[in-house]
């Protein structure tokens, strides 16, 4: 039997439109990517594991880690809350609530950055309240996390709003019907339901937290060893003309992003297998 | 009916103790509003308005001096050329992909899919950083260019090859899902009634997805005029020749320029509001049909 690379069907045009995607796709994306991946080959591993294992390397990779974690933290608790009044409740300006949450995808990186630094910075508007009291927030770890939970809050948000609007009402009766209280009706029956959609909207934010450039470089003050994330450190390293090393560390940072979009796929899978079962459980 | 209404019919037939506890009190009910608005209002409304209130502090002679620069109005236009170049690529694009995808099956769909949504994992820093491997002087195209002295890195076409890297899926996202959930019976039927295939596509496939297609070429615009990582590894900040707007306010604003930073920013920060205030008429678009 011949082998048919698709499937019959009645519609024009597959060869021309596969053909230009296959194609565009590895000319923007696949190729300038391998090209990442070829460089590193021409590292010896004593040279890759000296640059990815240098100590202002390994201090940059644990306050990324550190400040997208906490910030993903922040953002699934209170964007949980936010997600459920906007589902649950009627109260004014709802409307326009809803579309703020999205103005961290909208509001280019730069200017949320210029924005949160003349804040938190120690003669802005929030800035000269915390640092009379001794909270230092501009210029140190604490506002590299305000910045990546600004960066992050959407993700969570817009992946709670549809599980929590498919949530059955009728569960959380039975529930309460069987004598349980408002608490064990939320984390015995609300909260597994909607599980998977709060952790694919943690590891969104925490993903994008990682890589997140624009909004932090300003607001970080960029001390090697202290406030320095790891993308300034490629920037750094590019800039001294130490490609190799620059590589190294692009790679290793790639390595993780891909193990989280492969994580957030599985997670996304698993939610969709729910979803068609035709319940919660 | 409204939505309140919807949750509340079934509870007002149960028993007053288990009404109490599916409906949270009104206590409650506010409580949680109020802490939403004080989250949402210090992580987003202050930085909004701060954008506003810092251009506009030296009155508004100031602010629109800002943009008597000619530096300033390079910016602007070589934004608008990135957009102009990187928008129409990428719609293509996603018009390609979508027909593809949701209209045909093959092997090895979702991997593809996946690998459209690559951009997106990926840090913009690393983003730029590949075009500068493949095209940069120490890169494997790199000796070629000098050669026939074409200029890619520090120049024009990198800031555009590296904004049309970031902006790469965001039609084809919008795209796939609603055309794979609409199917392919309305196009069927118009191929039967004797339409070309292109005539099929103009009349039946693009008026199914125009608010589809129009969303996410404002997310795709967003996103080509604000990028700031990917284009500043790419660029070499070269003043009034390779500065887009985000990478002209760094430099205002690390000059401690900060009315003009902020004026130039404030332009960034209109088209964010724009880009959401056509969000919400999509959407209701959408629900209104």
């Amino acid at each position: 039997m011949k082998f048919k690379f698709k499937k019959y069907s009645p519609l024009p045009g597959f060869g021309l439109t596969f053909g230009y995607t296959i194609f565009y796709l590895s000319l923007i994306v696949l190729i300038p990517l391998a090209a990442l991946f070829f460089k590193s080959f021409s590292l010896t591993w004593h040279q890759f594991w000296d640059t990815v294992t240098d100590i202002r390397v390994l201090a940059s990779y644990k306050l990324t880690f550190m400040a997208a974690f906490i910030a993903a933290l922040i953002n699934a608790v209170f964007g949980f809350i936010v997600a459920w009044i906007l589902v649950r409740y009627q109260f004014p300006g709802k409307k326009f609530i809803d579309a703020l949450v999205d103005l961290p995808f909208a509001l280019p990186t730069a200017v949320s950055g210029i924005a949160l630094t003349t804040i938190y910075s120690k003669n802005g508007w929030i800035g000269q309240i915390l640092e009379p009291i001794g909270i230092k927030t501009a210029f140190s770890p604490l506002g590299i996390m305000i910045a990546l939970t600004f960066i992050g809050l959407p993700f969570v948000v817009r992946s709670l709003q549809p599980a929590l609007d498919d949530l059955d009402l009728e569960v959380e009766e039975a529930a309460a019907c069987l004598g349980a209280n408002c608490w064990q009706t939320f984390y015995k029956v609300i909260l597994p339901a909607v599980l998977p959609s709060l952790l694919t909207g943690f590891a969104l934010a925490f993903a994008r937290g990682l890589g997140e450039y624009g909004s932090v470089v300003f607001i970080s003050g960029n001390m090697p060893l202290k406030t320095e994330i790891t993308s300034l450190l490629i920037i750094s390293k590019l800039e001294q003309y130490d490609y190799a090393g620059a590589t190294a560390i692009a790679v290793v940072m790639l390595i993780i992003s891909f193990v989280l979009l492969l994580l957030i796929n599985l997670l996304q899978s698993w939610n969709n297998r729910r979803v068609n079962n035709g319940g919660v459980n | 009916m409204t939505d309140n209404e919807l949750i509340k019919l079934p509870v007002d037939y149960l028993p007053v103790h288990v009404q109490a506890s599916v409906r949270e009190t009104g206590l409650v009910k506010w409580l949680l509003i109020i802490i939403s608005t004080l989250f949402l209002g210090f992580f987003l409304f202050i930085p909004l308005i701060t954008v506003f209130a810092e251009a506009f502090r030296k009155g508004i002679a100031e602010y629109f001096n800002a943009f008597s620069d000619p530096a300033a109005i390079a910016a602007i236009r070589l934004t608008l050329i990135t957009a102009l170049i990187a928008i129409p690529a990428n719609l293509i694009f996603g018009l390609a992909a979508s027909w593809s995808i949701a209209r045909f099956n093959f092997p090895g769909k979702n991997i593809l899919i996946t690998l459209i949504d690559l951009p997106f994992a990926i840090s913009p820093v690393i983003s730029g950083f590949i075009f500068v491997l493949f095209f940069g002087l120490q890169g494997w195209l790199g000796p070629w260019l000098a050669e026939n002295d074409i200029k890619i890195i520090f120049a024009i076409p990198g800031i555009v090859l590296a904004t049309i890297f970031v902006t790469f899926p965001f039609v084809a996202r919008e795209l796939i899902p609603l055309m794979q959930e609409q199917g392919n019976e309305e196009e069927q039927a118009a191929m039967l009634l004797g339409a070309s295939g292109w005539k099929t596509f103009w009349k039946v496939t693009l008026p199914n997805v125009k608010w589809a297609l129009l969303y996410g070429v404002i997310l795709c615009n967003a996103r080509a005029m604000g990028e700031f990582g990917a284009v500043s590894v790419v660029s070499g900040h070269i003043r009034g020749k390779t500065n887009t707007i985000p990478l002209h306010v760094e430099i205002l604003y690390n000059e401690y320029n900060f009315v003009a930073a902020f004026a130039v920013a404030s332009l960034l920060a209109f088209l964010a509001l724009l880009t959401l205030a056509v969000k919400s008429i999509i959407e209701w678009k959408y629900k209104h049909p």
